[in-house]
């Protein structure tokens, strides 16, 4: 039998989680992003058109929600590099709440930056 | 081992990513347009090697991600999983650098 | 007090949770209430435990979705209202009921080389270790482990990773490898070194976070990812 919710109820897990989902996603969204960029290859026009496109409230929430993905995964995954290669603290807990505090940081700088 | 890697791109890609998130902070401040981005990159060996190196940590990073979300999650192991993992990256190498190569000519 | 509604496995793999009505009693444990199912509702049910008093570690099962040692549990603490559900440890063949056969959790031990291997004999003086030495101090974080299971039912990795050998053996091995007496470094490090050792481990600390001794295999296991690198980057894995 395998662990369900409640043996996994605790802030360690909820990091793991967002970590590996937030990975999940932005492995999903480089193709197009790399896509996008490439079309510069063509000629400025076609990259502008993109950016003017991408001025939708819509797509402006949605990049917003991205860069709130990267900066979960790195401010995690500094977590994780910190946890694995410095000895180990007894602080880890807060480590995670400040983890989780500057990415939402980041995101909100972003956002503000945008609207 | 991929393990190392792992680690070892992860420290890379926290650098080009903290770059990263300034950079694309202080365009949407200024509200670049595509012409305002692009005479910045182009031509512009600086900028070039950065995205190359980002680009390499990426391909190196993700790949090995996905591997350990493929295999815990949906049981892969073996050679099938290391070949579509190994495709995975080539794939990100490649159209990374082709986006760093347009925003460079 | 109202009666206590307990859920219990009965079966193997493949069984079923059989409610049992317990009268309840101030300061039950639920081991208290598992031999009362058994000794007055249902003498076929199978358990184990030994000590009674949070020593061995042999009463460990799954209550409530946690595993935990059920003699130092007490029943009120941990019911969802009057509602208890114990079930065997997880990531374990079931014999019967609620208890597992415990065979691959201690070949896994064996496989992290969990043995100390010393060089000294009995006509050598005693070796000299400095109790408050960096190194000795995160040896004794680690070594009041009984080997109860606990972290390995709570380890999900051990349940995605078949091979993983799981939060135990590599507190032991990491134990060991700091334990300045023993001569096995190298090969403790190749043996938690790959895809089912130490870095399999995604820092989820469930392990950490049910101990009953309060030890840290995340800690450990951090540590012994250290020092395989460290050895792979001079050479010696």
């Amino acid at each position: 039998m395998n662990n369900d919710f409640r043996a996994r109820s605790h802030p360690a897990y909820w990091a793991f989680i967002v970590h590996r989902v937030s990975g999940l996603l932005l492995a999903v969204f480089l193709p197009f992003h790399f896509w996008v960029l490439g079309q510069a290859l063509r000629n400025t026009a076609a990259l502008e058109g993109f950016l003017r496109w991408s001025e939708q409230p819509l797509v402006k929430f949605a990049e917003t929600g991205l860069i709130l993905l990267l900066a979960a995964h790195l401010a995690g995954g500094v977590r994780l590099l910190m946890l694995e290669f410095l000895a180990w603290r007894d602080w880890h807990k807060t480590l995670l709440a400040v983890a989780a505090g500057v990415s939402l940081a980041i995101g909100l700088a972003f956002a503000l930056n945008v609207v | 081992m991929l393990w190392i890697a792992q680690r070892a791109s992860a420290a890379v890609l926290a650098l080009c990513v903290i770059v990263h998130l300034i950079t694309i902070i202080y365009a949407v401040r200024n509200g670049l347009s595509a012409a305002g981005i692009l005479e910045r990159t182009r031509g512009n060996y600086g900028w070039f090697v950065f995205y190359a190196v980002f680009v390499a940590a990426i391909a190196v990073h993700a790949p090995i991600g996905l591997r350990n979300i493929l295999s815990e999650m949906l049981g892969w192991r073996g050679a099938a999983l290391n070949l579509l993992v190994l495709v995975l990256a080539i794939a990100l190498a490649l159209s990374g650098w082709r986006a760093a190569f347009a925003v460079f000519t | 007090m109202d009666a206590l509604r307990v859920s219990v496995w009965r079966g193997k793999e493949s069984g079923e949770f059989r409610t049992y009505e317990v009268p309840q009693f101030a300061s039950q444990t639920v081991l208290d209430v598992v031999t009362y199912i058994q000794r007055n509702l249902e003498p076929t049910l199978s358990y184990r435990f030994a000590c009674r008093v949070g020593m061995c570690g042999s009463c460990a099962m799954t209550v409530n979705g946690k595993a935990r040692w059920t003699c130092r549990t007490h029943a009120a603490k941990v019911a969802a209202g009057n509602a208890l559900e114990i079930a065997p440890l997880n990531h374990l063949p079931v014999i019967k009921d609620l208890v597992t056969d415990m065979t691959r959790f201690f070949d896994k031990w064996a496989q992290a080389q969990g043995q100390f291997r010393g060089e000294r004999t009995r006509k050598d003086d005693f070796a000299r270790v400095k109790p408050d030495s960096a190194q000795r101090q995160q040896a004794d974080a680690g070594i009041e482990c009984i080997g109860c299971g606990v972290c390995y039912s709570a380890c999900d990795v051990v349940a995605w990773n078949p091979d993983y050998l799981g939060p135990a053996a590599l507190n032991r091995a990491w134990t060991l490898l700091t334990d300045v007496r023993d001569i096995a470094r190298v090969e403790r490090l190749a043996a938690v070194a790959g895809d089912a050792g130490c870095h399999a481990c995604h820092t989820h600390m469930s392990c950490t976070e049910l101990c009953p001794k309060h030890i840290a295999p995340t800690a450990s296991i951090a540590g012994l990812k250290r020092a395989v690198t460290g050895a792979v980057l001079k050479g010696e894995l």
